[in-house]
């Protein structure tokens, strides 16, 4: 780095020589107002989402009532018309927390050897396919999960702990076919392992060096360094990265729509782990083509969005806070 | 007596040197390909204190860490010659590092306590890694190495409370006994009053003095009035070479080298 | 004060076990190991099938034409998908890049108060909304209210989904630019939107054509709020008030169809987007291993970009 000072110094030189005009004050109160103005529209936007989806789902509400958020009836045949979410909520944690169960551990280990293990020629070129494919389209991850993944799940995983356990076993009851809840949370946490371990990566290698020589010092192994020195200082971090991850788990559509067999009413309960299921966000994307406008359905499909809308909130700004802390501690730890 | 060490090494049985607690030989350390430290060997007396001076980038830290087996952490860190503690070579392979990392204790330019430990929790952590279960024990342990930080009647009230709450001399203190808690039998110190006030500094001399009764300490200055003052020995380090190596008063009083004689009188560094 | 005695009885408590610790290292080496197998094995598996069953269903004639009428012998090509997410592209740039970067401008320049850091907490918030919920809002606001899909309705979309990573990627670059060249032009008595637009954009040029560019790559391939707001369509664009086509959004519709040759052009298309989107990040990822990494770095860490 440039001594600041020195820096300055250049860019007053530069300044002068291309004769910078000082500008007028009334662009400069309008520039401040604009630059306002554009922060205010990130609220603003927020504020616009809750506002209209309470317009857009007030029908639901106001028929359904609480039993719009308890309720397991899913009827759209008019006159008959009775909507609940509670089977879409559970599906929607359900599978969320099988892809954490499965993309957790997994990250975590990607991410301890990406920082702490892995030869220098290996880590560069694995880290960046791993921050390549959380760019990948979730829509590509459904497509190879409905052509390819669902076949090999359907073969190898279910058959076999079917054949084994039998239509007593509840989770493992139910003929595989392949589009299930099963198949919709591997490739969710297939999906979400880029991101969380990339994350954690970072969160990992910013953990001073100084810290694990601490450990070497007093005769740890790596395990043990790791254990002793980085795990502690960057757990509120990594703790943020998971819950980062479930909020993408949480809101991820497209996958898992493709995937998860589209079960609704009280058969989307999940119970058995090769049974269709259906989330908040797949439900919204199946049948919103069918759903008339004005009508009730679409009221509800609103509806289901705005619960997500509040799940996904309260999940981010626990994310946040848990990473904002993180950051402030660590700064704290490199000034004192 | 006098030990100087040329830089060709004098082929001594190393059964005669067992009043050397420590002894390096032909080191050299390099890290991308550059040669940080070259050919250095030296001998280090139990329970005495060696200085290593120098203008910094010369290769003390380096030399340091090649003691206890810490250079090979860096990547692309590279190394050869020997390194013998009480005659047994730390870098054969027969040997884990972790085993006699633990004989060697160190404390570091800055301080690094574990930021999320306790006050407790530092001082005791080493121990537990070692299976001390024995709360006993710990408590005993933690007690008597703050005590010999003379950190004891500061901190004792808050045991509990964060390692960073601290001051950095007292961090740094705390670092010395978390060194001194796994029981070593050498200290090395990597300038470990550089960043601190002189109280700070002056409680860490005294504190050197006293652990000097049991250890073998070496450590790395570029303060020359604290290497007066604490140490028995120095060597003069330059571009990566031992310059020369005497008694800290021989070094300074009458240094055999020209280069030593212009450190040493301030006129570069 | 610890005595030597009393040392020696310390020694004997402790209980080293390296072998135990050393084997538990081992484990714990090997277990690490086999997570990143498990993991990278269909990660890797996902590009590879991608790229050759993709690379198969190219051509000219796919690139450009019209889709076929379904079930046909002709299954067509993909032109309107691609020429729909080129506009959607440029439409949600036109209104997420100023406002990003103006709002960045707010956060790094004027953000350093109460009401900064709330929009900064939104706005990190707003950039991980499930972006199916941004569709449906835009649905109930413009589709509904005017009563068809169409272009716009998608390109505001997207702009929502590009917005807050703009606004991120352009503040973190911003700060990255020493204060000292900012207080030298200050000290001339030039006004601060000059010093910003001449020293600070200047400076911060290359993290923020990054954060633009990522932000590019990641609406190509969104595809939850399209759903709502253009409809998709099999023809090529007839006016930005009307309904459109878009690469992801085709393969969605393909995927759901029973034909051999649906399936072809559906891994044609995801070939077509994955290339898109993956050299958007391997030319941004090259351009940086060039430059300073710093604000890259910084950007990962916020997890602003993954
Ligand atoms: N981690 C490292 N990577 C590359 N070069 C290093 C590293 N650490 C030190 N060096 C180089 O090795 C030489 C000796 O450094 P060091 O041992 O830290 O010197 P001193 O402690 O005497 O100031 C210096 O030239 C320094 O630039
Ligand atoms: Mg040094």
């Amino acid at each position: 780095m440039v001594d600041p000072l020195i820096s300055g110094l250049i860019t007053k030189c530069i300044m002068m020589t291309i004769k910078m005009k000082k500008g007028s004050p009334h662009v400069d109160k309008i520039f401040k107002y604009v630059a306002i103005g554009a922060a205010t529209y990130v609220l603003a936007i927020i504020a616009l989402i809750v506002f209209n989806l309470g317009t857009g789902s007030a029908q639901v509400w106001q028929q359904e009532g609480i039993s719009f958020l308890t309720g397991s009836d899913w009827n759209s045949v008019e006159g008959r018309e009775s909507y609940g979410a509670a089977p879409y909520i559970m599906g929607t944690l359900v599978n969320a927390g099988i892809a954490m169960a499965i993309a957790i551990p997994l990250s975590f280990g990607i991410a301890m050897f990406l920082s702490e293990l892995s030869p220098r020629l290996l880590r560069t070129p694995l880290a960046m396919v791993i921050e390549l494919l959380a760019a990948v389209p979730s829509v590509v991850y459904g497509l190879w999960g409905l052509l390819v993944f669902r076949s090999y799940i359907k073969d190898w995983i279910e058959a076999p702990l079917h054949n084994v356990f039998g239509d007593n076993s509840i989770i493992f009851a139910g003929t595989p076919f392949g589009l299930d809840i099963l198949t919709a949370s591997i490739v969710l946490a297939i999906m979400i392992i880029p991101t969380i371990a990339s994350i954690s990566k970072e969160i990992m290698m910013a953990v001073p060096n100084s810290q694990r020589e601490a450990a070497y010092m007093l005769g740890a192994t790596k395990w043990e360094a790791f254990r002793l020195a980085v795990l502690p200082y960057s757990k509120s971090g990594l703790i943020g990265a998971c819950i980062l991850g479930l909020g993408r788990a949480v809101g991820e559509t497209m996958a898992v729509t493709m995937l998860i067999g589209n079960a609704t009413g009280a058969a989307a309960f999940p119970s058995s782990l090769f049974q269709p299921g259906q989330t908040l966000a797949s439900i919204v994307a199946n049948e919103f083509a069918e759903a008339s406008q004005g009508g009730l359905h679409l009221a509800a499909l609103v509806g289901i969005g705005l619960i997500l809308f509040m799940m996904a909130f309260a999940i981010n700004v626990v994310a946040h806070l848990l990473v904002a802390k993180v950051v402030k501690s660590h700064e704290g730890a490199v000034l004192a | 007596m006098m030990e100087t060490v040329t830089k060709t090494p004098t082929k001594e049985s190393y059964t005669e040197d067992i009043k050397y607690k420590l002894i390096a030989e032909n080191i050299y350390a390099s890290y991308d390909g550059i040669v940080a430290v070259k050919n250095v060997s030296m001998k280090f007396r139990d329970r005495a204190v060696t200085a290593l001076i120098g203008p910094s980038g010369c290769g003390k830290t380096t030399f340091l860490r090649c003691l206890n087996r810490m250079h090979e952490l860096t990547k692309n860190a590279t190394l050869t010659g020997k390194v013998l503690l009480d005659g047994e070579d730390l870098y054969s392979n027969k040997v884990d590092p972790i085993i006699n990392r633990r004989k060697i204790g160190m404390v570091f330019q800055k301080p690094n306590p574990f930021p999320t430990m306790s006050i407790y929790d530092n001082v005791a952590c080493g121990l537990k890694l070692n299976g001390v279960r024995d709360r006993k024990i710990l408590d005993e342990v933690v007690e008597g190495c703050l005590k010999m930080a003379s950190l004891w009647d500061e901190v004792k009230g808050d045991l509990k409370k964060p390692g960073m709450s601290l001051s950095g001399g007292q961090q740094q203190r705390l670092c010395i006994d978390r060194a001194l808690a796994i029981q070593p039998e050498v200290l090395l110190m990597d300038e470990p009053a550089s960043a601190l006030d002189p109280i700070a500094t002056q409680k860490i001399e005294e504190m050197i003095q006293e652990l000097k009764k049991e250890y073998t300490i070496i450590i790395v200055t570029h303060n020359m009035q604290q290497a007066t003052r604490v140490s028995d020995y120095t060597g003069f380090m330059y571009l990566g070479d031992l310059v020369e190596f005497g008694e800290t008063k021989q070094i300074f009083e009458n240094p055999r080298n020209e280069t030593t004689a212009k450190y040493v009188q301030g006129q570069f560094g | 004060m610890i005595t030597p005695e009393q040392r020696a009885e310390f020694r004997t408590y402790f209980r080293y076990n390296v072998g135990r610790r050393l084997l538990l290292d081992k484990i714990v080496k090997g277990t690490v190991f086999l997570c990143v197998v498990v993991a990278i094995v269909p990660l890797i598996a996902i590009l590879v099938d991608v790229f050759t069953n993709g690379s198969a269903a190219l051509s000219w004639d796919f690139l450009t034409k019209i889709p076929g009428a379904v079930g046909s012998d002709d299954p067509g090509g993909i032109g309107p998908a691609i020429q729909g997410t080129i506009v959607l592209i440029g439409l949600s740039s036109l209104i997420g890049v100023p406002v990003g970067v103006m709002g960045g401008i707010f956060l790094s320049e004027y953000g350093n108060n109460r009401y900064g850091r709330t929009v900064r907490f939104f706005n990190d918030v707003l950039a991980e909304f499930p972006t199916i919920v941004i569709g449906v809002f835009t649905f109930v606001l413009v589709v509904l209210t005017i009563g068809n899909f169409s272009v716009w309705a998608g390109s505001f979309a997207l702009s929502i989904v590009m917005l807050p990573i703009v606004m991120r990627t352009t503040e973190e670059s911003l700060k990255l630019v020493p204060v000292t060249y900012r207080e030298a032009g200050y000290a001339l008595g030039i006004r601060r939107y000059r010093v910003v637009f001449t020293i600070v954009l200047n400076s911060a040029k290359s993290g923020l054509v990054t954060g633009i560019l990522l932000s590019v790559a990641r609406i190509a391939g969104e595809t939850a709020p399209l759903v709502f707001t253009i409809l998709g369509s099999s023809q090529f664009i007839n006016g930005l008030d009307g309904p459109i086509d878009a690469l992801p959004l085709r393969i969605w519709r393909l995927s759901s169809l029973p034909y051999d040759s649906a399936v072809t052009q559906g891994w044609g298309a995801a070939f077509v987007l994955i290339i898109l989107v993956l050299s958007i990040n391997i030319g941004v990822r090259y351009l940086f291993l060039q430059k300073k990494e710093k604000t890259f770095l910084k950007f990962k860490r916020l997890g602003a970009i993954s």
